[in-house]
């Protein structure tokens, strides 16, 4: 643990001046209960020392397939399989849960996300991912032009967003009040640039950013934008308003853990263009619940459960020449699995650590795939902050601070309907103005996060340390891969897709950005590779 | 000193300010809290023993007395001018009232206190005791008189409290900057500099919050009433407020009129018995969501054929009201203490979703109007589908549905809302005075013709065979609009867009 004073940690979080103000305040202010909660960094780094490992003979079993790692690629992979009558496949997960980030707590009066909160309703060519909203009954029916219609209750309620900008909130994302005439002009404006992506369509008539990724057109032209960062890009068109580029700068971090000047433009327009079915119509509706994306995996989880094995740390990933062996260690025992296919549904970095032979003849670059760590925390709240004035736009499901570096917080109760008492409020902090964030993140305890988060959070709701009796932290080392430029478009994406030796990798790593569509996606592909191949 | 009969002058003014300011509290704490003999009683026994304290305390000023005179009228003009607008927003946002009201008036009394002492140090060398005490006293005591005329003949009725608060801040502002020149040789030119300095500050502090009173004017006086309150509540919920006037009691929440007891009945009858009158059969369960006040209870428990009737309201405060003012306990014939009724307090719409419940032969909805997101979802489509698995296929529904006059889209909106949830909706209206023209749904889940006349066997005031025809009419200008309304659902809340529009045009 590094020994900071209270200034020095909320000047690295929360920038100087607030810092300045919050330390001038009274420190007798009482401070919650928590602890730091999940993620077995540690057992993650005994990958790391890549020692050969001996299986007893009698803990050695054959299945035809196994899956490694239990988020949502894995999960995914699991289903389909299942769904196509096929059972011999073990999924092998790393935690005490299932989900990755998609992870979720149980509690009162509701359950809340440890990080995935919603999933865009899909388009009517993502058949798959419909089939899924369907078997889970979230859909109502189709309207006319086919596209489906998510029932009322799981679509994100309003108020939807609100912005806390200089003492008060104001509904939406976008910082409308107080805008210039210029503002509005470059608001518009850039508004034009979204639709005409929108409306691009290449000579095969692919769209220019879609979900999945993969039918996303590969024409030079929009290739082109992965080469330079999404702030390069908004210059060089002559966006200069300052409320834009904290607009599009919150977008990337939110959804990429990188701020515009780190993010690809590519990803920049991708988060603005791929939800809209077409110019002028609004942005797909959110599916949303108080476990966030927690639904989706509890789904997964009861449809596949008597073929998961959790708390498995798997050391080795062995290709012979018949299939693969697998290696776990579950608790002391080392445990062996003879195997024709894997899965391999784990960051990718970790393959060079775990797959022998991979260094030696890497198929692709696997330290290229960077992640990026964040810290959630979620906030126990006996009753709501009070709001400070008559005419503040009231507590929506996202509230975020304009001047803050943490993208705000969502609320649990909002997607319930239930709009009195206690709450829980979810808190997101991604480390992207740290190089080194990941080495940062781990050097701070609890009662150093909640601080952060806390003071961040006071400067909104001043009664949030009495109404808080309990903050419980996540740090998520390698949270969500980092689509900086010349990432996506390089070809990394196309050679890592490969199967490797009868493992085949699936993970939303391979699309380049972390988002549940993309992971559905690659555990799709690599259970459908393994079918195709086994029939 | 040049101008000794212009610092009597002062005198009066300052006289006149001080008890004006006394007043104002006095005034605004007797508004928001009910009960003028004790606000009065209370609030001039603290006042008048802080001026004690002043007076006392000014023996510790030895050094230029005639500076710290003319600051502490500066600091009466800051204090006492912000005094009502003060005192009415902390009421509105701020639960420790008291607290703030007793400081500032005890604040105030105690620079007035010092006033008068220091003026008649500053005074002694220019007259002899016995002429100083009796002019000063005699004009204290004038500047009173004026001032407990004006206040309630003119200040209040013509200028409202914020602004009468205001006005005598600035001329007790204005007389400190005066008396700048009038102590002229008994202060520094530099000094004199400074405290005109300031005293124009505080003058135009006072003239901004003076232009910009109406807008403090809807922020506070919102919550003011024309009636003596006679009961108050804030619960974490809402501010409940009970008021008796010559019409009778009304109560309010969040300064919202919810009835007024000359005309209750009317609204009371119109929400529950057509409901009967369209159910064939005997009513046994029935469903009232929202309806703390009671009243609704009431017409419900005329029927001898409920057995049960199940009550689900938000605010315990709000369904304890009538058992602690005893006039709403006789105004609900104390429909609570009726062995049928059952209460629970929750959100209406979190009980639908979660509770299981036998379904109810009829459903009373009767919340406040959808003017914010949290009263918004208990009007959209995912309510009303809810509100279908308590109920059975000839179940019969009343929704008060706002004002079809005054928020003509927001009632047809909601009418649209219940259809698309797959409701045969009859919509109906009547005149309360109190409210104006006022609307309701009838509906049900399957289709039906509307009642004809209102139930026979029950003893009604307001409903007979011809009044209850004629709720069904719509007159011109609430009849459904031509232009295409959306449905409210709660990913879009169009209702509470609706209403906020329609609402504001008859806002000051």
């Amino acid at each position: 643990m590094i020994s900071l004073t209270r200034r020095e940690l909320l000047t690295i979080f929360l920038g100087a001046p607030f810092a300045m103000n919050a330390c001038r305040s009274g420190e007798s202010r009482p401070f919650p209960e928590g602890q730091i909660v999940g993620q077995s960094a540690t057992l993650g780094h005994i990958l790391r020392e890549n020692r050969t490992f001996d299986v007893p003979p009698d803990n050695w079993e054959s299945k035809k397939v196994a899956i490694i790692g239990g988020g949502i690629a894995g999960l995914s992979a699991a289903w389909k399989l299942k769904k196509q009558g096929f059972n011999d496949f073990v999924l092998l997960e790393l935690e005490k849960e299932v989900g990755g980030t998609s992870a979720s707590g149980k509690g009162e009066p509701v359950g809340y996300p440890w990080g995935a909160h919603y999933l865009p309703v899909p388009f009517q060519e993502n058949t798959e991912l419909i089939s899924l909203l369907e078997e889970m009954s979230l859909l109502e029916g189709r309207d006319a032009s086919g596209e489906v219609i998510v029932k009322e209750q799981f679509l994100c309620r309003e108020p939807e967003e609100r912005v806390f900008y200089k003492g008060r909130w104001y509904e939406g994302l976008y910082l409308a009040v107080g805008a210039s005439d210029e503002d509005k002009r470059q608001f518009a404006e850039f508004q034009k640039q979204v639709d005409s992506w929108v409306n691009w369509r290449d000579a095969k008539g692919r769209r220019a950013f879609a979900v999945p990724l993969a039918n996303c057109s590969d024409d030079a032209q929009v290739t082109g934008l992965d080469k330079i960062s999404f702030a390069d890009w908004l210059q060089q068109n002559g966006f200069t308003s300052e409320r834009l580029l904290w607009y599009c700068d919150y977008a990337t971090r939110d959804d990429y853990g990188l701020k515009a000047d780190q993010a690809s433009a590519w990803v920049g327009l991708f988060y603005f263009c791929s939800r809209v079915r077409k110019s002028g119509v609004e942005s797909q509706p959110f599916i949303t619940c108080p476990e966030g994306n927690g639904q989706f995996v509890n789904h997964f989880f009861e449809k596949v459960r008597d073929n998961v094995r959790k708390g498995q740390i798997v050391v080795s990933v062995v290709p012979t020449d018949k299939g693969v062996d697998v290696i776990c260690l579950d608790g002391k025992e080392l445990r062996g699995i003879h195997c024709d296919k894997v899965i391999y549904a784990s960051p990718m970095f970790t393959a060079p650590y775990v797959i022998r032979g991979f260094r030696d003849d890497p198929p692709f670059a696997a330290n290229e795939f960077q992640h990026n760590a964040w810290f959630v925390a979620n906030l126990f709240l006996k009753d709501r902050p009070k709001a400070r004035f008559a005419k503040d736009f009231p507590l929506s499901w996202d509230n975020v601070l304009y001047e803050s570096q943490s993208l705000g917080y969502v609320t649990a109760t909002h997607q319930k309907g239930i709009d009195y008492g206690s709450t829980v409020l979810t808190y997101y902090y991604p480390m992207c103005e740290d190089p080194n964030g990941r080495t940062t993140l781990f050097n701070y305890d609890w009662k150093q996060l909640a601080d952060v988060c806390l003071t961040d959070l006071s400067r909104a709701h001043p009664d949030i340390y009495e109404l808080t009796q309990r903050i419980d932290i996540m740090r998520w080392g390698h949270a969500m891969i980092s689509p900086r430029p010349n990432f996506i478009w390089s070809g990394i994406r196309e050679k890592a897709e490969k199967p490797y030796r009868n493992i085949h990798f699936a993970h939303t790593d391979l699309s380049g950005i972390a988002l549940f569509e993309e992971a559905f996606y690659h555990g799709l592909r690599a259970a459908v590779e393994i079918l195709g191949h086994g029939r | 000193m040049k101008s000794t009969p212009l610092l009597f002058l002062n005198v009066i003014i300052i006289a006149t300010c001080g008890l004006i300011y006394e007043l104002l509290a006095a005034t605004v704490s007797s508004y928001v809290l009910g009960d003028s003999v004790t606000q009065f009683s209370f609030i001039i026994g603290v006042y008048l023993f802080a001026m004690g304290v002043g007076s006392y305390l000014s023996r510790f000023i030895d050094k230029n007395i005639a500076e710290k005179f003319i600051d502490i009228e500066l600091a009466v003009a800051v204090i006492g001018g912000f005094s009502a607008p003060l005192l009415f927003l902390t009421f509105a946002y701020v639960t420790y009232f008291g607290i703030i009201l007793y400081s500032m008036v005890f604040i105030i009394g105690t620079l007035v206190g010092l006033e008068i002492p220091l003026l008649m140090r500053i005074l002694q060398d220019k007259l002899d005791f016995k002429e100083l005490v009796s002019r000063v006293l005699a004009l204290d005591y004038v500047g009173a008189l004026v001032a407990s005329l004006l206040f309630p003949i003119f200040l209040v009725p013509k200028l409202g409290l914020n602004r009468t608060s205001l006005l005598f801040g600035m001329l007790n502002a204005a007389v400190g900057v005066w008396a700048t020149w009038l102590l002229e040789p008994l202060i520094t030119k530099r000094k004199a500099m400074i405290l005109r300095v300031k005293g124009v500050i505080v003058l135009a502090l006072l003239a901004i919050a003076l232009i910009k009173a109406d807008r403090l004017t809807t922020l506070a006086e919102d919550a003011l009433f024309v009636d003596n309150i006679i009961y108050t509540k804030s619960s974490p919920y809402q501010r409940i407020v009970v008021t008796k006037g010559k019409t009778g009691y009304a109560l309010f929440l969040n300064g919202n009129l919810q009835f007024n007891s000359f005309d209750e009945y009317r609204y009371h009858e119109a929400l529950v018995h057509p409901a009967f009158a369209a159910f064939q059969g005997d009513v046994k369960r029935v469903l009232v969501l929202g309806g703390g006040d009671g009243l609704a209870l009431r017409e419900i428990e005329k029927y001898n054929s409920v057995e049960f009737i199940q009550l689900v309201d938000l605010d315990p405060d709000m369904t304890k009201v009538s058992s602690a003012v005893p006039a709403l306990g006789e105004l609900n014939k104390h429909s609570f203490s009726d062995p049928r009724v059952h209460v629970t307090n929750g959100d209406a719409f979190v009980w639908l979703d979660a509770v299981q419940a036998e379904p109810f032969d009829i459903a009373i909805i009767d919340f406040p109007d959808p003017n914010n997101f949290a009263l918004g979802k208990l009007y959209s489509t995912r309510f009303y589908n809810l509100l279908k698995q308590k109920l059975k296929p000839d179940s019969s529904v009343v929704i008060q549905t706002t004002s079809p006059l005054i928020a003509r889209n927001s009632f047809w909106c909601v009418m649209k809302t219940l259809e698309s949830s797959g409701y045969t909706v009859k919509p109906y209206q009547t005149t309360v005075p109190s409210f104006g023209i006022w609307g309701f749904a009838l509906a049900k889940l399957q289709p039906f013709d509307k009642p004809a006349k209102p139930p026979t066997n029950v003893e009604l005031r307001f409903l007979n065979n011809e009044t209850f025809a004629s709720l069904f009419e719509f007159p011109a200008d609430t009849s459904k609009p031509d232009i295409e309304l959306e449905i409210n659902r709660l990913d879009n809340q169009a209702l509470v867009r609706y209403y906020e529009t329609e609402w504001r045009r008859f806002e000051q």
